[in-house]
């Protein structure tokens, strides 16, 4: 079929407005929120309903047709990214939130439900949807499933796949298969689990059953500042340690603050500060979380903060977070560039990393800016360039592959919740052996034979080793 | 050359254990991760059909195989890391020497699965038995940072890591958690784990089970957040009535505001147990379930927990029971029938619930299988999956039943 028949019959199921195939239409989605990759797909097309994405996946398998899901196209791998032979299947337009069921605590939503606007519409129930992205006012929840999407407050209530119940997904073929069930005992085999953070590479989520909590009806908000980077890694080691779990345990390097206090967000951290920590603590009793909040600060007092402030009241505390949400978007000041790094360390090793990261940073005479979620050891090195300077790419991307390797050296891994995409194909067999490869891409080709929904991402396929083949290696080793 | 002398050749002597089995099944037990590999290579090769054993405490190691593969000599702790909250262990290390080597460190696994305390980790992973503790911290496999696992021809793979997030490559951990070894021998384990709570207590009020049920509601709507809320049986909790034990965990501080919170939302019915009685309570319920020949576990809304609890009554008794009303989750022990069974999955699908058969003797759970059948579409991709992690199918699992 010729692209001018695709284009037709895609036109047919979604109507013309809503198929996009002009240059300077299509080159909109050329990027996704890392804009070290730009790939401009072939034809776009935005269902608005299940039934159009269904028939629209089926109509793409009949003719072979590779596809890729894209949200909001907030993500930062390179992971919503199509090649020109494919076709780019936007999903924002199926933004209905289907039920909100207060009682049992669950909402069913569409794949395009922006992730803040779940939450806007479970408050008058007092409840909430946990996981909250730094892209929450953007990115959508099918993004946030193919993802396995984070954020700050994830450390005390867990990532997506801890408030993902069921799924209705369309597979590469078209067919389509309810996962889970909203009680979350799953029937068979935990499927939503495995298919929650497949980065699109097993099909499409139309419909999505996620868990609500109550909201906290206490929240006291901390900033502590420290002098050193490793007096505030450490503060973060011995608040885990002393048994309380904060909401949100999170860390800046000088860098990052003076981008947020030079921005439209600053925050009022302080400029001449190494580090600071936002710890926040939630809870259904005030005088628990006042009591939680003394001990952390006593504790991070002992570990040598040299100031410690608590948010008066509830505009202090959204001012503190907007600096810390926005922080990204501030070092966009910086330079004409920036790559947003994401990757996760042991907590206790964190000093020893980030005192790596400022060598590997002097080093390449490049600027690292560190803002993180301390509590999970999940660290955003983020650079900041100008890459229209001659060598100046190359020398960013050689010191973001020797952070990767100083992550994984301490015994942690290269994505905590941005993903593999394109981005860290490379690093994929840094830390998964051929075997391990290989068993993925062949648990991908059960939902997907064809491998043609979101081609070419997470798995480096030249890295695996066969599947088919039996193994004896080692067998007399083991005997003797 | 039989299979004794042929595993004999491969794995040393010592891995073949004493004479087989009242069965006649030899037992071997490999003493790594890659001796499981090279075992179930051969397997692959030899035709074997294996069944996986833990410590033999929960599923009857009763199945039909050529040979039995123990994890009981992978029982190492490879590293306990307290400031990370994190520890390794090899799958057939016993739950209560981990919970203790953990202690130690000041740290705690939040996952009291039904059983004995000298059950395998790999065995309650591989089930996903989750016991009261749920409520408060999740499945199984939310306690799951990564796992090594061994395929039926004999493949060592990882995945997930030993950090606490980890979004590198596909979730295959979460197929493994419940998979009930069709997927895989798991051989290690990374856990999550949690700091050894300050202040730990439990509170217990009786009264009949539709009372119960009423208050578990009034406690989770005044927004108490309590590690455990867990509705028993008389038999179980050893008592004349049903009881609503309330377990609260965390900072001095946190507890007693969550006991006065208890207090203040029930009318202060609830009587304070003692560590040592609040103890022989939890221990006594999960114990419970290893002396019954079937458990089963379902998985409904919150609100249908009465009516849940109403049809077990009414099909299949309600003996042993012990629930989660807030969180709809039930476990049921006890006698019954494999016609009995499968009426009773029949009827929960009909209510859009899930039953998982957690443990049964080989003939029950052969026909009814721990999934049974599933719903339209997610057959081909289970087979699909298990052609992929067991091509040989050298395990010998009752996925589906016989239906």
């Amino acid at each position: 079929m010729s692209r001018g028949s695709l284009v037709a019959a895609l036109a047919e199921i979604v109507g013309p407005r809503h198929v996009r195939t002009a240059a300077a239409e299509r080159v909109t989605y050329a990027r996704d929120g890392l804009p070290t990759h730009r790939r401009v797909p072939g034809v776009v097309v935005l269902p608005g309903t299940r039934d159009e994405v269904v028939a629209v996946v089926r109509l793409l398998a009949a003719l072979g047709v590779p596809f890729v899901p894209r949200g909001a196209g907030t993500g930062l791998s390179g992971g919503a990214l199509a090649d020109r032979d494919a076709v780019l299947l936007v999903l924002t337009r199926l933004n209905r939130i289907l039920a909100i069921d207060p009682r049992n605590r669950i909402a069913w939503v569409e794949p395009g439900v922006v992730n803040a606007r779940l939450s806007e519409a479970a408050a008058p129930f007092g409840l909430q949807y946990a996981p909250d992205p730094s892209s929450q006012t953007a990115c959508t929840l099918g993004g946030n499933v193919a993802e396995n999407a984070g954020g700050p407050h994830c450390l005390k209530y867990g990532v997506t796949a801890n408030h993902v119940l069921a799924l209705e997904v369309v597979l590469a073929d078209g067919r389509v298969v309810p996962l889970g069930s909203p009680g979350g005992e799953p029937w068979g085999p935990d499927l939503v689990g495995l298919f929650v953070g497949s980065e699109g590479n097993f099909g499409v989520a139309t419909r999505i059953a996620v868990r609500l909590v109550p909201r906290p009806r206490a929240v006291r908000t901390l900033l502590a500042a420290f002098g050193s980077l490793r007096a505030a890694g450490e503060a973060v080691s011995a608040i885990i340690a002393s048994g309380i779990v904060p909401a949100a345990l999170e860390m800046m390097d000088q860098s990052c603050i003076r981008a947020v206090e030079d921005s439209v967000y600053a925050a009022g951290y302080p400029r001449d500060a190494a580090a600071v920590l936002l710890v926040e603590l939630d809870g259904n009793h005030d005088a628990a979380v006042a009591a939680e909040a003394a001990a952390v600060a006593e504790l991070v007092r002992g570990h040598g903060a040299r100031e410690v402030r608590t948010a008066a009241d509830e505009r202090e505390r959204e001012r503190l977070w907007l600096g810390r949400k926005k922080a990204f978007g501030a070092m966009g000041r910086l330079s004409r560039d920036l790559v947003v790094q994401d990757a996760v360390v042991p907590r206790s090793a964190l000093p020893a990393v980030l005192e790596t990261i400022a060598g590997i940073a002097a080093r390449y005479a490049i600027t690292v800016s560190n803002v993180f979620h301390a509590g999970d050891g999940n660290l955003h090195p983020n650079i900041s360039f100008d890459g229209r300077e001659p060598g100046l790419r190359a020398r960013v991307e050689a010191a973001s592959a020797e952070i990767m390797a100083a992550c994984i050296a301490a015994g942690g891994t290269i994505t905590g919740e941005h993903g593999v995409g394109l981005d860290k194909l490379r690093y994929m067999p840094l830390i998964f052996d051929g075997d391990s490869l290989a068993a993925m891409r062949a648990a991908r080709r059960v939902w997907d034979p064809g491998e043609r929904v979101n081609p070419g991402k997470v798995i480096p396929v030249h890295a695996c080793r066969e599947w088919a083949a039996t193994r004896r290696a080692g067998a007399e080793a083991v005997a003797r | 050359m039989s299979l004794v002398e042929r595993v004999r050749a491969l794995l040393g002597s010592d891995a073949v254990e004493g004479p087989a089995g009242p069965d006649g099944v030899p037992r071997v037990a490999p003493d790594s991760p890659d001796a499981v590999a090279v075992l179930l290579g051969t397997a692959r090769e030899e035709g074997w059909r294996v069944r996986i054993e833990g410590a033999a405490t929960w599923m009857p190691p009763d199945a039909p195989a050529d040979l039995a593969l123990t994890t009981r000599r992978l029982d190492r702790i490879a590293a306990v890391e307290p400031q990370d909250l994190s520890a390794t262990a090899e799958a057939g290390i016993a739950c209560d020497a981990l919970r203790q080597q953990l202690a130690d460190h000041g740290a705690w696994l939040a996952l009291d699965a039904p059983g004995s305390a000298a059950r395998t980790l790999g065995s309650v992973v591989a089930t996903a038995t989750a016991g009261p503790l749920r409520q408060g911290f999740g499945p199984v496999r939310d306690h799951l940072l990564g796992v090594t696992f061994v395929t039926g021809d004999g493949r060592l793979v990882q995945s997930g890591g030993r950090v606490v997030k980890n979004v590198a490559g596909y979730d295959l951990t979460k197929l493994e958690a419940g998979g009930f070894g069709a997927f895989g021998v798991i051989v290690l384990v990374h856990l999550r784990l949690r700091a050894l709570p300050r202040a730990d207590q439990t509170l217990v009020l009786e009264g009949s089970r539709e009372e119960l049920t009423s208050v578990a509601e009034e406690v989770a709507a005044a927004g108490i957040q309590p590690a455990a809320l867990e509705l028993m049986s008389p038999a179980l909790a050893g008592r004349e009535r049903w009881a609503l034990a309330v377990r609260l965990t965390g900072s001095g501080a946190l507890v007693t505001a969550e006991e006065a919170g208890l207090r203040a939302a029930t009318g202060g019915r609830f009587t304070a147990l003692a560590a040592a009685e609040a103890h022989g309570l939890w221990a006594r319920a999960a114990e419970s379930f290893a002396a019954r020949p079937v458990t089963f576990r379902i998985g409904g809304l919150p609100e249908s927990s009465d009516e849940l609890l109403d049809l077990l009554q009414h099909q299949v008794g309600d003996e042993w029971i012990s629930a989660s009303p807030a969180i709809g989750a039930i476990r049921w022990g006890g006698e019954t029938t494999v016609d009995r069974l499968r009426r009773l999955r029949r009827t929960l699908a009909g209510l859009e619930v899930p039953l998982t058969l957690e443990r049964a003797p080989w003939p029950v759970r052969s026909q009814v299988g721990h999934f049974g059948a599933y719903r339209e579409g997610v057959g081909p991709l289970v087979a699909g999956l298990r052609r992929t992690f067991d091509p040989g199918e050298a395990f010998v699992v009752a996925v589906e039943g016989a239906e």
